[in-house]
């Protein structure tokens, strides 16, 4: 085995064990009844993705996923779950629907897995398309050598201001629902 | 054999989706159906992920002596993914906050039977 055979046998077994930990953690998040111990496990969950995407190439998604998916997201649940209950209670009945669904919707998924092109195969559909052609012409048309913020600054610019639109919304959906909004109409309604 | 095994970055993926499809399901907590709702949404950021993944090849930075490249359209796509799937989190706390003060509850069935059973004042 040559050096590069050995590189790609350790990145698969990293992914592997990677993808183990998130499962256990994912479910320990569903199992748990303390939730404190669900957004915590939520926050472990987001930075074993982080180590993911490097892993799978997506080192631009591993920055955001490390500050926005294990960062604001665990300080909004633990603000959230500061503001109402700690604990869950348990459900009236066994979720013996809910597990069927699941299992259907997994089984019917994993079946139409067949259909798709091998895990990392260079020649699949995917990479076929606009993708070489943005990896070919981004450093000399942009002047920015990494293609991702090429694409996403330039070429698709205006998806990033819509993007923008959407954290503005949400914010404003926030303060209407539990900041200013709410406060005026507890001292106008009274009810 | 081989190729029955080419797919276990997105079986985890579907894995992961299930669980969380599970807690939205079955959890009467308005937070842990949160919760679920965010394991859901990264398990279809790494199926799509997986998808640009290109075996032997390097992160989609430009630089001498690279020739190989993962494919970045998915990683942009994601990153807008993840922005709004944030967005969606606060929004959906904040709602439960609200319901919590509407209500004493985030339990599902709690706040259903104080909507069938109104309180007389």
């Amino acid at each position: 085995m040559d050096r590069k055979e050995g590189r790609r046998a350790i990145e698969i077994y990293i992914n592997i064990v990677l993808l183990f930990f998130l499962v256990a953690t994912g479910l320990a998040a569903v199992l748990l009844r303390n939730l404190l111990a669900s957004a915590m496990l939520l926050g472990i969950y987001g930075l074993l993705m982080a180590a993911l995407w490097v892993v799978l190439d997506a080192v631009d998604v591993a920055f955001t996923e490390a500050a926005v998916g294990a960062g604001i997201t665990t300080v909004l649940m633990l603000l959230a779950i500061a503001l109402t209950e700690r604990h869950e209670k348990r459900p009236s009945r066994p979720p013996y629907l809910a597990l069927l669904a699941a299992l259907v919707t997994g089984g019917a998924l994993v079946y139409a897995t067949g259909g798709m092109p091998a895990f990392g195969d260079a020649a699949a559909p995917a990479h076929r398309h606009v993708a070489p052609e943005y990896i070919a012409r981004a450093l000399d048309e942009t002047g920015v050598p990494n293609v991702v913020t090429a694409v996403l600054a330039s070429y698709r610019g205006f998806d990033t201001l819509g993007e923008v639109t959407v954290i503005f919304t949400a914010g404003m959906g926030v303060l209407l629902l539990i900041g200013v909004g709410a406060r005026r109409r507890k001292e106008g309604g009274g009810s | 054999m081989a190729e029955f095994l080419a797919h276990y970055n997105y079986w985890a993926a579907i894995v992961l989706a299930m669980i969380g499809l599970f807690a939205v399901i079955a959890r009467g907590n308005l937070i842990k159906k949160l919760i679920g709702l965010s394991l859901f949404q990264t398990a279809v950021f790494l199926l799509f992920i997986t998808i640009g993944k290109i075996t032997g090849a390097t992160a989609p930075i430009v630089g001498a002596g690279f020739t190989l490249y993962s494919n970045p359209l998915p990683h942009v796509l994601i990153l807008t993914a993840i922005v709004v799937s944030v967005s969606t989190l606060a929004v959906g706390l904040a709602l439960t906050v609200a319901i919590r003060r509407a209500y004493g509850s985030t339990e599902e069935d709690e706040i259903q039977h104080k909507d069938r059973v109104p309180e007389r004042e």
